[in-house]
């Protein structure tokens, strides 16, 4: 059941006091302003020390070993403090992918520099709305990939792209360095600047094809960088909520601490009920995917967390009033974050018909 | 004691006195002399203090040999529980054997018509008189009134203090000539609940429950108990199947008295248990809208079953938050209800406005339609919940107050 161990608390404080240190609004504001857009010494130190970009990664590979939950922890503090990093990018997405879909000899090379964090790699997907779209615009040619991806976090500072690509059987799994030949990286103006995104162009580029991505292997992709995604935003959404509540208690308009009034209170009940539930399927779908059970967790996690998280940005900004809605206020940094990520690897209304699917076909 | 212990003990004990054809009033006294009528209550009061394992245990060797517990449906189990938790030892002896036996039913006389989310506001009237004292006032919504043999009431004993410290909790007899027990029909047709009367009605000196003033405090326990079962839902016993012995058909008597009133109680929570099914039979199954509020209605589903369990959790390593987690569930269970109700009429469309036993699911899902309004108001409405999670669960600061200073001087209706 969705009871955390001694370990995993004692490993989510870890991570929360390096990112509460290291991971300040000012840190925030002043990163998402660079081209880069993280912190590359701060992100060395936090695989140093802390291991993270191999949480999950199997200790063959280089990892940590560990599974979902943890990774979930880490996740979920890290969008409390909204670090800015490849660990989404590289670890989860890249991570899983190859886990997923590579062969035994390319595990062996490609993991253990991702799970060290000395290599930045990024997973090139044609399509972040649903997995169905996924290989209509990335086409392989042998070991030739032609298309576009328009949406790709961190490819700007990724040294290698791992490629989902249409081939003559399906998708394949590619790798390819981010200066090869053919590849052309874009930056694209992100709403959330905080999690830079790139068009990325392959023309006649020359890859190495790493394995094969079957259906149900991109399911299962998907389904658990949904769930990791999911945990991100109830931290965000979480954060949001004990700032905003905060704020309800010192503000005073009318003689009085604006919380005393019934009309935000019940905004703020009805929130952490929302904010209880979308916790409890989330760490229950990391639980799931560890026992391999009810597999719709996946999407009834990313869409219940999708909606509590822009609920909670929604109401962050409008109980804040006039001082919720400048640049000042730290508020919209989280705000943007959500609105990204409620639509980012299917946005609510694809998982919760992703979900009846699946409870359709399993009844 | 081990699951292992309680298992070998209790069956060793259940062989030796275990007859299904005893009455029923008779094997209930011979459960509870032999302590497991009641296990998880103290060892002083009929129990053996089992934790939540050990009481797992118990419930499933009842349930394997098929044997008759103590009683519990009805609105007994909040006298049993208040009793317990504030009773003197005289009242416990005296109130919870007749409770576990069923030799009394019981019913709560708390709301009134002046007082309903308001509970504290209660102007029912309690004085001292000789040595009794004498109850006048009226009470509704008291489910079961009209076959209880005692009733829980709150009741002012002094008009001069403030509203909250001038109440006290007492133990009725409702079988008596000042009580009188009226019928009280719903929007949904039934009549589950009552008006209560009660005119120069008396109570024993020493039937008050705690001290004179301390009713709101001991109220509030009852409160929490009431808001629990609303989060789990009814966890009424259905009648065994047909078994060999009388004791059977002197239970399902028992049974289908106390749990008449209930019979509506899953359609108030939006039977959300039928949606796969009716919208496979409609074929609004296919319908993409419908749909997603069907995955909508699903996901709260599993939430709230999660989350109560890891509300569980928390109170069992030790945590007394029990008011504020039974809030969250209940209004969680409101949320649910609603939504199920919508999908149900989504799915029926024009049928939704037929009702009766040729209408869908047999008028169950007419009578849900009619129904859910009662979860956000009973026990509690919605909104006196979200007050109560906003002070005390999130710490916002408490509205400014209309109705302090002597009860007698606050205006009411």
């Amino acid at each position: 059941m969705t009871e955390y161990t001694q370990d995993q608390e004692t490993f989510r404080d870890v991570v929360a006091r390096f990112l509460q240190a290291k991971s300040t609004p000012a840190d925030v504001r002043r990163l998402m302003d660079t081209d880069e857009g993280f912190d590359r010494a701060v992100w060395q130190q936090l695989c140093r020390e802390v291991g993270l970009a191999g949480t999950h990664i199997p200790e063959e590979y280089g990892g940590f070993g560990f599974g979902p939950v943890e990774l979930g922890i880490a996740a979920e503090e890290m969008g409390r403090y909204l670090y800015c990093s490849p660990f989404l990018s590289s670890s989860v997405m890249a991570g899983y992918a190859i886990l997923n879909g590579a062969s035994e000899a390319n595990r062996q090379k490609l993991l253990p520099e991702i799970a060290s964090g000395s290599t930045i790699a990024t997973l090139v997907l044609d399509s972040v709305n649903a997995p169905e779209q996924v290989g209509r615009q990335l086409r392989a040619t042998g070991n030739e990939l032609d298309g576009a991806a328009p949406i790709v976090t961190d490819a700007h500072v990724a040294d290698l792209l791992i490629v989902v690509a249409e081939g003559k059987e399906g998708l394949d799994l590619f790798s390819i360095a981010s200066d090869a030949d053919g590849v052309a990286i874009h930056a694209q103006d992100a709403l959330d600047t905080t999690r830079k995104l790139s068009r990325v162009v392959l023309s006649g580029a020359v890859a190495d094809k790493i394995g094969h991505l079957s259906e149900a292997g991109l399911e299962k992709t998907w389904n658990q960088i949904s769930v990791a995604l999911a945990h991100e935003m109830i931290g965000g959404a979480q954060q949001l909520f004990d700032s905003t509540l905060e704020y309800t208690k010192v503000r005073v308009q009318f003689g009085r601490p604006i919380g005393s009034f019934q009309a935000l209170k019940h905004r703020c009940a009805d929130l952490l009920l929302a904010l209880e539930w979308a916790k409890a399927v989330t760490h229950h779908a990391a639980f799931c995917l560890c026992a391999g059970e009810e597999p719709e967790t996946a999407s009834m996690a990313k869409a219940m967390a999708s909606d509590v998280y822009m609920e909670a940005a929604r109401a962050a900004v409008q109980l804040r009033g006039g001082i919720g809605f400048t640049w000042e206020e730290d508020t919209h940094l989280w705000y943007k974050r959500a609105k990204a990520s409620e639509v980012f690897m299917g946005s609510p209304h694809m998982h919760r018909e992703r979900l009846l699917s699946q409870i359709e076909e399993a009844s | 004691m081990s699951p292992e212990d309680v298992r070998k003990e209790l069956s060793e004990w259940l062989d030796a006195n275990w007859d299904p054809n005893r009455p029923l009033i008779e094997w209930r006294n011979i459960l509870v002399d032999g302590g497991w009528a009641a296990a998880s209550w103290p060892e002083d009061s009929y129990g053996r203090g089992f934790d939540v394992r050990q009481m797992a245990v118990v419930n499933d060797v009842f349930s394997e040999k098929g044997i008759v517990g103590a009683a519990q449906a009805g609105p007994r189990r909040l006298a049993a529980e208040t009793i317990l938790a504030h009773g003197n030892t005289d009242q416990k002896k005296r109130f919870l054997r007749p409770i576990l036996t069923g030799e009394h039913a019981w019913t709560q006389l708390f709301s009134e018509p002046g007082s309903g989310s308001d509970l504290a506001g209660a102007s029912t009237k309690a004085e001292l008189i000789d040595g009794k004292w004498i109850v006048n006032g009226q009470k509704v919504w008291n489910t079961s009134a009209h076959h209880a043999d005692w009733g829980i009431l709150v009741a002012r004993t002094d008009w001069d203090l403030p509203k909250h410290q001038g109440l006290s909790y007492f133990l009725i007899n409702l079988k008596q000539s000042g009580v009188e027990v009226r019928p009280l029909k719903q929007m949904n047709g039934h009549a589950s609940f009552n008006e209560v009367f009660m005119t120069d009605a008396e109570v024993a000196a020493e039937d008050m429950l705690g001290t004179e003033g301390e009713g709101w405090a001991i109220a509030t326990t009852t409160l929490s108990i009431e808001r629990q079962g609303f989060a789990r839902g009814r966890n009424q016993r259905s009648p065994r199947e047909a078994k060999e012995g009388s004791i059977y058909v002197e239970f399902a008597e028992e049974l289908a008295i106390a749990n008449e009133p209930y019979s509506w109680y899953p359609q108030r929570e939006g039977r959300p248990d039928l949606v796969m099914k009716r919208a496979m039979d409609t074929g609004a199954i296919n319908d993409p809208v419908v749909r997603q509020e069907m995955a909508k209605l699903m996901s709260m589903s599993r939430a709230a079953q999660l989350a109560a369990k890891s509300a569980a959790a928390i109170r069992k390593a030790g945590s007394n938050e029990v008011v504020p987690a039974g809030s969250i569930g209940k209004l969680g269970a409101s949320v649910i209800a609603r939504q199920s109700a919508h999908v149900h009429t989504m799915i029926s469309g024009a049928d939704a406005m037929l009702s009766g036993s040729d209408s869908a699911e047999a008028g169950v899902i007419a009578e849900t339609l009619v129904s859910v309004p009662a979860i956000s108001i009973a026990g509690g409405t919605d909104e006196i919940q979200k007050n109560i999670i906003s002070e005390r669960v999130l710490g916002m600061p408490k509205e400014q107050r209309m109705d302090t200073g002597p009860f007698r001087d606050i205006k009411r209706n």
